[in-house]
Formats: C-alpha cells, sequence, structure tokens
C-alpha cells in the first residue's frame, strides 16, 4: 500500500514539475524568438506576460474538441496520449542530481532510447487517424525521418556506453566526476547527438512533420483544444528530455565544473543541471529561430550519409581506444 | 469446358506477372482481368491528390493548387484562379478618369504606387497633359521605395516558405521604414492613391527627406543582415539553388517580366530599355543572373533593392523646385477619341495599361496586363517533377501577388 501510495506521488510530482517546465519553455521560446526577431514577445498577461502560457492553457482547455468525422475515432484519440505520456515516462529514469531522480535504472539509457522512439506512433497514428491529406504526408515524413535520425542518434551514444561501461544514466554521471566529461571525450558523438536529437523532436530546421509553410500544420492538422495541447506539450516534454539526456551523457549531469563535487550542497547541484538543461535548450531555439527547412530528401541524405557514417566512425575509433587502454 | 495442362500452367505464369506479353493475351477474358488488377496493384501506386488553398499560409492569398502527388513528387499542378477576382477593369469603364486611380491600388498592394502611375500616365497621355518635373521627379522616388519596400515584403515572405520565420519579421522591420515615409506624405499604409492624374496628390515634407535618408543610410548595413541570415545559410541554398529552374525560351514563352525574366539571363527591364518618365537621368544597373532558379530570383530582388535605393538617393538630390501637380485639370477630363497602351516596369515585372477613349468622360475600354498573371502561368511547368516542399518554395519566389493576378 505504501510503495502504492508513493509511487501515485510520484507521477503527480512528476506531471506537475513537468507541465510547470512546459509552461515556462513556450513562455521562453516566445521570448527568445521575439529577441532574435527583434519584437517584444508577450508582455500584457501578468507581469512581462508571464501568465501567457497559463491563459492559453485556459484557453486550450475551454475550447471544443473537434473531431473530423471519418476519423478513426479510438487512433485520433490515443495519439496525443502517447505523444505526451512516452517522454513523460522517460523522466523517470533521469537524475536530476545525486539524490534527486525518481528511479535509476540499470537499463536507464536504453530505457529512455525506447520510448523517445515510440513517439513515432503518435505522430503515424494522429496522421492516420484524422483523415486528412496534410496530416497523412506529414506522418509520412515523420515515420522516415524517426528511422533516418533513430539509428545515428544511438550509434553516436554507444560510444558513451563502450567508454562508460555502464547504460544507468546516474552511474555515468558518476564516473565522469573521477575524469572528464564525456564532451571532452566524445566530441564527436555529443556534437551527432545534439543534430540528431534535435531531428528527433521534430523541431526545426527538421520540423517537416508538421512544415507549417507546406503542410499547414502537418500531422496535428485536425487537433484542437486539449488534444492539440498534448501535442504541444509532448513536444516540449520532448526536447526537455532530449536536453536531459544530452547533459547527463555528455556534460556531467548535476556536476559543477572546477569545484570538489563532495561538498557541495544538493540544491546547487540540481541548479547546475537546470541550467545545463535551459542552455542546451537555448541552443535549440536558437536553431530554430535561424535556420530555414531542409528539404525531405535532404534531410534523409544528411541523416543516412553524413551522421550515419560520423556515428559510425565515432564508434570504431572509441571501440579501439578502448580495448587499446584496456588490454 | 475443362481446363487443358498447358491452359492451367499459362495462368499460373501470369500470377507470377510474368512479363511476356503474348502470354498474357492468350488467357481467357475472366483470368485476364484479375490478373490485371494485380499488376496494376503491384506495379503502379495510386496518385494523391493533394489540395492546396485557396486557405493555406503559403498561397500568399486565395490561390488554388490542385496537385498530383507520387509520394512527395509532384506530376501535376493545377493553379484555380479567380478567388479575388474584382472586375477591376470594368469598373474602370463606369468611372471618370480620375476615379480610376484608387482600384488599381487594390490590385497590386504591394507595388500600389507602380499600379497607380500606369493609369495615371496612360490618362495623361490620352488627354495630352504634360506633368512637372517636380512631380516626374516624386513618382520616381515613391515608385523606387515601393519597389524596395516590395522586395522586403517579399524577401520576408520567401524565408517563411523556406521556414526561415525570422527572415519575414526583418523583412518587415524595415518595409515598416518605407511605410512611414508613405504615410507621411499620403497618410496611408498600403492603398496610397499617391500618384494621380497630373502629378501627385501632396508635395513631399522635410519629414519625408529626412525618413528618406536615414532609411538610404540605414539600407546597405541591413541587405548584409540579410545576406548574412538567407545568401550565405547552407540550408537555404540547398532549398533554392537549381530549384524551380526555368529556361529563358520557356521564360519568353510564357510572357514571364521582371526579376524572374532577368534571372534567367536576359537584362530586360523597362526603366533602361524604353525609358518613361525621367529614368534616363538615372545611374543605376540592372541586375542580372544566368540560372534561372529560386536562389537567382532571390539574388535579382535583392540586388534590385540596392539599385532602387541608388536611384531614390539620385532622385532627392536633384529633385527640382515646381508645382508637384498641373495647376488646372478639369474636372472630368474628356480625352479626344483613340487609344493608348502604357507598359511600365512595376516590382513583379511588366505592368500595362490599355485604354481606349471614345471622347466621354469614362473610357470606353480598359485592360491591365499584370505581371502577376503572366508570371504565375509557367507555375505548372515549372513544379513537375519537383517535391511539395518545392512547391511552396518555386510559389514564392515567383513574387505573385493575388490581387494582382485575378484584379
Amino acid at each position: 500500500m505504501n510503495t502504492m501510495l508513493s509511487a501515485i506521488l510520484g507521477v503527480l510530482i512528476l506531471f506537475g514539475v513537468i507541465a510547470l517546465q512546459g509552461l515556462i519553455l513556450v513562455y521562453m521560446e516566445r521570448k527568445v524568438s521575439a529577441w532574435m526577431q527583434s519584437r517584444l514577445g508577450p508582455n500584457r498577461v501578468g507581469p512581462w506576460g508571464l501568465l501567457q502560457t497559463a491563459a492559453d492553457i485556459v484557453k486550450l482547455l475551454l475550447k471544443e474538441n473537434i473531431r473530423n468525422e471519418r476519423s478513426d475515432r479510438v487512433i485520433f484519440f490515443l495519439a496525443p496520449i502517447l505523444a505526451f505520456v512516452a517522454p513523460f515516462a522517460a523522466f523517470v529514469t533521469v537524475p536530476f542530481a545525486a539524490t534527486i531522480g525518481f528511479r535509476d535504472l540499470d537499463m536507464g539509457a536504453f530505457y529512455v532510447f525506447a520510448l523517445g522512439s515510440s513517439v513515432v506512433f503518435a505522430v503515424i497514428w494522429a496522421g492516420y487517424g484524422s483523415n486528412n491529406r496534410y496530416a497523412l504526408i506529414g506522418a509520412m515524413r515523420s515515420a522516415a525521418q524517426m528511422i533516418s535520425y533513430e539509428v545515428p542518434l544511438v550509434t553516436a551514444v554507444l560510444g558513451v556506453f563502450l567508454v562508460a561501461g555502464t547504460l544507468s544514466l546516474r552511474e555515468i554521471v558518476q564516473l565522469q566526476s573521477q575524469g572528464l566529461w564525456y564532451v571532452a571525450v566524445q566530441p564527436l558523438g555529443f556534437v551527432l547527438f545534439l543534430v540528431a536529437a534535435t531531428a528527433e523532436s521534430n523541431r526545426a530546421p527538421f520540423d517537416l512533420p508538421e512544415a507549417e509553410s507546406e503542410l499547414v500544420a502537418g500531422f496535428h492538422t485536425e487537433y484542437s483544444g486539449m488534444k492539440f495541447a498534448f501535442f504541444y506539450l509532448g513536444e516540449y516534454a520532448e526536447m526537455l528530455v532530449s536536453s536531459c539526456v544530452l547533459v547527463v551523457l555528455f556534460l556531467g549531469g548535476w556536476l559543477i565544473p572546477f569545484a570538489n563535487n563532495a561538498n557541495v550542497p544538493t540544491w546547487l547541484h540540481l541548479l547546475s543541471f537546470v541550467s545545463k538543461v535551459y542552455l542546451i535548450i537555448f541552443l535549440m531555439m536558437w536553431f530554430r529561430w535561424t535556420f530555414p527547412r531542409l528539404r525531405v530528401d535532404h534531410l534523409m541524405a544528411f541523416g543516412w550519409k553524413v551522421l550515419m557514417p560520423l556515428a559510425l566512425v565515432n564508434l570504431l575509433a572509441t571501440g579501439l581506444i578502448v580495448y587499446w587502454l584496456k588490454s | 469446358m475443362t481446363m487443358s495442362k498447358s491452359d492451367q500452367s499459362v495462368h499460373k505464369r501470369s500470377v507470377r506477372f510474368s512479363p511476356e506479353r503474348s502470354l498474357f493475351d492468350q488467357l481467357p477474358a475472366e483470368t485476364r482481368i484479375v490478373s490485371r488488377r494485380v499488376r496494376t496493384a503491384e506495379l503502379r501506386t495510386e496518385e494523391f491528390l493533394l489540395n492546396v488553398g485557396p486557405q493555406h499560409p503559403s498561397t500568399h492569398g486565395v490561390l488554388r493548387l490542385v496537385v498530383s502527388l507520387d509520394g512527395e513528387v509532384i506530376t501535376q499542378c493545377d493553379p484555380d484562379l479567380g478567388y479575388l477576382h474584382r472586375t477591376f477593369e470594368k469598373i474602370s469603364e463606369n468611372r471618370t478618369y480620375q476615379q480610376i486611380v484608387p482600384f488599381t491600388d487594390r490590385m497590386d498592394y504591394l507595388g500600389s504606387m507602380n499600379a497607380n502611375w500606369g493609369v495615371a500616365v496612360a490618362v495623361e497621355q490620352l488627354a495630352g497633359i504634360e506633368v512637372p518635373e517636380r512631380a516626374e521627379y516624386l513618382r520616381v522616388i515613391v515608385a523606387e521605395l515601393n519597389r524596395i519596400a516590395s522586395h522586403l515584403m517579399w524577401m520576408g515572405a520567401f524565408g517563411a516558405d523556406v521556414g526561415a520565420v525570422t527572415a519575414f519579421l526583418f523583412g518587415f522591420r524595415e518595409r515598416e521604414m518605407v511605410l512611414d515615409m508613405f504615410e507621411e506624405i499620403c497618410g496611408s499604409r498600403l492603398t496610397y492613391g499617391y500618384i494621380r492624374v497630373g502629378g501627385v496628390a501632396e508635395d513631399i515634407t522635410p519629414r519625408f527627406v529626412k525618413l528618406a535618408q536615414e532609411f538610404l543610410d540605414l539600407l546597405p548595413s541591413k541587405l548584409n543582415e540579410y545576406h548574412d541570415l538567407l545568401t550565405g545559410n547552407p540550408i537555404f541554398k540547398q532549398r533554392t539553388k537549381g530549384v524551380g529552374v526555368i529556361t529563358l525560351d520557356e521564360a519568353i514563352r510564357y510572357g514571364v517580366t521582371g526579376p524572374m525574366l532577368r534571372s534567367c539571363g536576359f537584362p530586360w527591364d523597362l526603366r533602361k530599355d524604353e525609358p518613361y518618365s525621367i529614368y534616363e537621368r538615372f545611374d543605376f544597373d540592372i541586375p542580372v543572373y544566368y540560372d534561372g532558379d529560386c536562389f537567382d530570383r532571390y539574388r535579382v530582388r535583392m540586388d534590385e533593392i540596392g539599385e532602387s535605393a541608388k536611384i531614390v538617393r539620385q532622385a532627392l538630390e536633384g529633385l527640382p523646385e515646381g508645382d508637384f501637380k498641373v495647376k488646372k485639370l478639369a474636372r472630368n477630363i474628356k480625352p479626344p477619341v483613340g487609344d493608348v497602351y502604357v507598359r511600365q516596369e512595376a516590382p513583379r515585372g511588366e505592368y500595362g495599361v490599355y485604354m481606349e477613349s471614345d471622347g466621354t468622360i469614362k473610357p470606353n475600354r480598359v485592360k491591365y496586363r499584370t505581371p502577376s498573371f503572366s508570371n504565375l502561368s509557367i507555375l505548372a511547368l515549372m513544379t513537375v517533377g519537383w517535391k511539395i516542399a518545392d512547391l511552396v518554395a518555386i510559389l514564392g519566389s515567383v513574387d505573385i501577388v493575388l490581387g494582382d493576378v485575378d484584379r
């Protein structure tokens, strides 16, 4: 009974944290884009427009849920749920600080990537279920894109696992505290992961599944109200989880650079982790508001002909070096 | 009827999609139908018909395109026009000569000054009205400023089409300065009605000159900013270079004019080749590129912004004193019987006005030759074989204004 209660409590806390992060990220995206486009961004609702996203959530809650008459009812309903739940569940294994985190799994990294790749089902369901041609094209693109980028993404991080010798995210951070951060050990892997993770979370310049100027809104064209909000929240949750994993794998997780991390209070560790994550998120936003969108065939070519060989070379080199050091 | 052994073997082979045509023809009729159905399912996929527009983020208005897709590749593209048709030619025939001008604002609403100008010149030529020199200078200044504003707006929209949303805001930011100037001289920001029969509506103010100087001083640095953001960007190049190519021959056959024609390597610009107004007094170049793809159309327009700025600067320096419009003009002009065709270089290409007078206060026949319409006609040819993402880039590179297409 007690474990049940704590599990429910944990889920509620997790949901609260992620939803709050979602609100903050949407606000941040608006302000960052406004800053890059010499605009002001939201500034009417609340101080500095801080309550704008909250007002938007209220609006979305009150909106009517419209469903295309000829859509597939079940699939149409399930898609936004999966789109949100998968990245949300991935947070379970992320270590926010040495003692803060929900569950440390032995196969933590594997679990995160497995959940990350299941988002593609949500996109395909949404595209297929809504019986809309734009949505269908978006879904087809998404399927192709996810496969093209999932493979280099995972191949790029295999190097880290070779070096670390573990798949537990917490242990990977602890190993980094004893030596260099893995961004120094695996610089190529870091860059590959950053690119592939941006593509994986469907953000510009890889936002082909929703490509506003071509496909209206892509796979979520037919969604409105809270269902749309779930896709939206899911996208930000996914961005958040990719950044978290990136920080954990390459940037030393909660560790503070040039400090004796053993004597630092936990809240500083947490602050260090959060600021690193937000730095990466800012980088992703910077990409989005600077680059034009790639074309679908260029995207595939980039994934398979540039990222994939580089990832393989990285893996091979790492393997050889690790073998040589061990023997 | 019992099937012989040889018949059965033929049947089996046909199911395995034997390519031999003679065997296929030997089959009994009903077997042939089934087998043909299997064949088509196996070899040819179904065509995907996509209706783009009239309400779509990238059709720049109410253009409808019926696109047949094979996967992402376009096999056919049929533009469906007329959603913004407002019968301006017929309306013009039912108005007095001075009353026509404001309607032309609504045709090419991003190049209203140029649209006004064509009609004003047509009426002046019909009625033999001599326009003061200062008015000619003012006309050139506002028309070139309008060209800059139009190209800036286009750059922004094109950037947004290929996914660089920031370019959109950048283009608007500088266009705003031009609109401020126009607001200063004629009070409106979109439909100016500034160039009128016999001159211009109002004289320019000192504040206009100050704003124009500031704008011209700022423009080069801003152009560099656009080049940083778009021209040098590898993704932008990838999306536009070699995409939607038209040859010079095709361009001429379809009556394509303006930056689209100049991007195919033909330096045809009415301001140079058939100098009207006072254009031969200014020193400026006609930018020409040779590939005829989206990237070259982009480069032509970006260079034209600089050339137009040169013209505005010279015109402001050489601006003579005097009247800004004809002092005494009849309330209702009655030109002698005759007709006239005026053509000018609008931001989007060759803008022509045909006007026929029967000696009354209203024209007998009016026809507008608008550049967007002719330029759009080549779209079907340009897009086939390209991807759906290219359709948006190619359509954007044509620089259409739907008001100008449908009239």
